[in-house]
């Protein structure tokens, strides 16, 4: 049994609070360095395409999991990462300043975008996003100088102070920095006033106005920041690819991004790294399992699809707080063992929000 | 003379043709506990929502400490030093009574964008500094084991008490109260009646509530206003307007 006890208001900002937490962590990062020395090619190139998806659903999980906007077009925010970081490259900006400005570039999109589609909230700004979406994949397609269309564009090598990082490991390990800062950043954002802003702003807007938080501040806001971060995944998983095209950022990516948020638990960025794992894996693995299948189930088309459908009724089912409400209750479950109760995590009550002010 | 803390002048409210507010005037002196009562449907919530820029009033005009509500923002008016409390409780559901109470200090929250992202120490020894300030209103409200609960699970007296906590984290001079006695049973009542006492003396606030508990409204206030229909019906002390033929009316409808 462990019990939290506080001998001064540091202890509580502690992010690694306990020995147990330093060990967990440190064998985890042991592991993450170690990994692409001892395992194959095809693996190590698999968990770096993991690593930039997981920066893309920790970029929607700030706007749909902290703010309750819902977006299902992120896919673009990612197009616009991947394309300005291209074209900025080709104009000849190094890669080390060319990316964190193709991360700007998206955020000023996103900044563009969210100042409109506050104003709308539920069913109404998935749509709104959703045309976004496809709206960019259309510009895309057709702006030619800029993008090479629909033949798609080739992607210049990432070139540090010198030393390309195209290799396999090389990129590895700079796909696992880039998700460690950006972790590391939106952890402090969330437990700081921006962040608790943003909760206000998701569960009652009444309450936000009365405790003087800038409602639709924090919206755009949340908006930038997500798109930010999203097009910074864009840019890097340009460089994953190699070869860019508008069909890589359809709207399969966008849903995707949505499941991954969903499925690992909103409102928790370790529910978008969960997520971003489980749907980013299930491709590989229903490829993998498929040669096992009788022949009438693998021949057919859209099995990933269905699969994506089928693990998200069941999540939905059996698990509304995703991958990381799991999570909390194996944790407590060690924690408090032998005495845990399993009625800990039931809800007692809900009580109704009727009669509330916008 | 003392200078009135707020001066509600000739208020009027109307949606279409129904008139929630029907040119209300009264004054409420700093330091002062002022009830507002009245059958439902009355105008009283309403009043509040004016006061908190929710609502747009169709005539008249607020002042709070001289300053009128129409020229602030509905975010700003946390920063004339006004707090309130909602009817149907408007917690932050998904957080724990801590995080709520956090969420009450953003006003004095320090630091920008990047210093967040950053958690510089700056930012850090404001939210320390913040915590402490926290824990006085915890140890005021008795809700020291409730710390780390969400509220969501809590029951709903407590959620109460979270939220009066909340409201008075952003160190209201003002504090408004939306039936803070529904449905309390008559012991959490009687700890509610203290605890306005308590703000009232040891901190300083003056607080304005809309209450139909007139056990709690005879104990714990100084004025009354009785409203109905939109309009005053009358205004004194707890006894005088209890007895006032108008006020009886209204409730048995004589």
């Amino acid at each position: 049994m462990r019990f939290d006890y506080d001998t001064s208001y540091s202890d509580g900002q502690a992010l690694l609070r306990y020995r147990s937490d330093w060990v967990a962590y440190g064998l985890l990062a042991a592991v993450l360095l170690v990994a692409p020395w001892v395992l194959p090619k095809f693996f190590v190139g698999e968990i770096t395409y993991l690593f930039i998806i997981a920066v893309a659903s920790l970029g929607l999980m700030v706007l749909k999991g902290y703010t309750g906007q819902v977006s299902l077009g992120h896919a673009a925010f990612v197009a616009i990462g991947a394309y300005s970081h291209v074209w900025m490259m080709n104009q000849g900006l190094p890669w080390l300043l060319s990316l964190p400005l193709a991360a700007l570039v998206s955020g000023f999109v996103g900044f563009c975008i969210g100042l409109p589609a506050i104003r709308v909230s539920g069913l109404y700004l998935a749509m709104v996003t959703l045309a976004f979406s496809i709206l960019v994949e259309h510009v895309v397609g057709r702006w030619k100088s800029v993008t090479g269309g629909f033949n798609g564009i080739a992607v210049p090598e990432p070139i540090l102070f010198g030393f390309s990082l195209a290799g396999l490991r090389p990129f590895y390990y700079l796909c696992l920095v880039v998700l460690v800062l950006v972790l590391l950043g939106l952890i402090n954002l969330m437990r700081s006033k921006t962040g608790r802003a943003f909760v206000g702003v998701r569960d009652s807007e009444a309450a936000a106005y009365g405790l003087g938080i800038w409602v639709a501040g924090y919206k755009v806001l949340a908006f930038v920041v997500s798109a930010a971060v999203t097009g910074l995944a864009g840019a890097l998983l340009a460089h994953h690819v190699q070869f860019v095209t508008p069909e890589g950022f359809s709207l399969l990516l966008s849903l995707e991004l949505v499941l991954m948020v969903v499925i690992g638990g909103l409102g928790s960025l370790r529910g978008a790294i969960l997520g971003a794992l489980l749907i980013g894996l299930l491709p590989t693995f229903i490829s993998r399992i498929k040669p096992m299948l009788p022949d009438h189930i693998a021949k057919q088309s859209g099995l990933e699809i269905f699969m994506f459908g089928l693990v998200l009724a069941l999540f939905v089912l059996f698990e509304p707080k995703g991958l990381n409400g799991r999570w909390i209750k194996l944790r407590s479950f060690f924690q408090s063992f032998p005495m845990y109760r399993r009625d800990t995590f039931r809800r007692g009550k809900t009580y109704m929000k009727s009669e509330r002010y916008r | 003379m003392v200078q009135p803390l707020v001066r509600v002048e000739h208020l009027s409210l109307r949606f279409g043709g129904v008139r929630a507010i029907h040119d209300v005037s009264f004054e409420v002196n700093p330091g002062e506990v002022f009830a507002i009562i009245g059958p439902n449907g009355a105008g009283k919530t309403s009043v509040f929502n004016v006061m908190t820029r929710i609502f747009e009033p169709s005539a008249g005009r607020v002042l709070v400490d001289g300053t009128d509500l129409a020229t602030l923002r509905r975010h700003q008016v946390v920063n004339l030093g006004m707090a309130r409390t909602f009817q149907n409780i408007e917690l932050f559901e998904g957080g724990t009574v801590l995080d709520n109470l956090k969420l009450g200090r953003h006003r004095f929250d320090h630091g920008n964008f990047l210093s967040h992202w950053l958690w510089t120490p700056g930012v850090r020894r404001a939210e320390a500094a913040s915590r402490a300030r926290i824990e006085d209103i915890i140890d005021l409200l008795d809700l020291a084991p409730h710390r780390n609960s969400p509220v969501a699970g809590l029951p709903y007296g407590v959620r109460k008490v979270v939220e009066l906590a909340r409201a008075l984290v952003t160190e209201p001079r003002l504090l408004l109260l939306d039936e803070p006695a529904s449905g309390l049973n008559p012991e959490e009542t009687r700890d509610l009646a203290f605890w306005i006492e308590d703000i009232q003396r040891d901190l300083g606030v003056t607080v304005i509530m809309v209450e139909h508990d007139m056990s709690l409204v005879s104990e714990a206030a100084d004025r009354v206003l009785c409203m109905n229909m939109g309009e005053v019906l009358a205004l004194g002390s707890p006894a005088e307007v209890q007895n006032h033929p108008l006020v009886v009316a209204a409730y048995l409808g004589a």
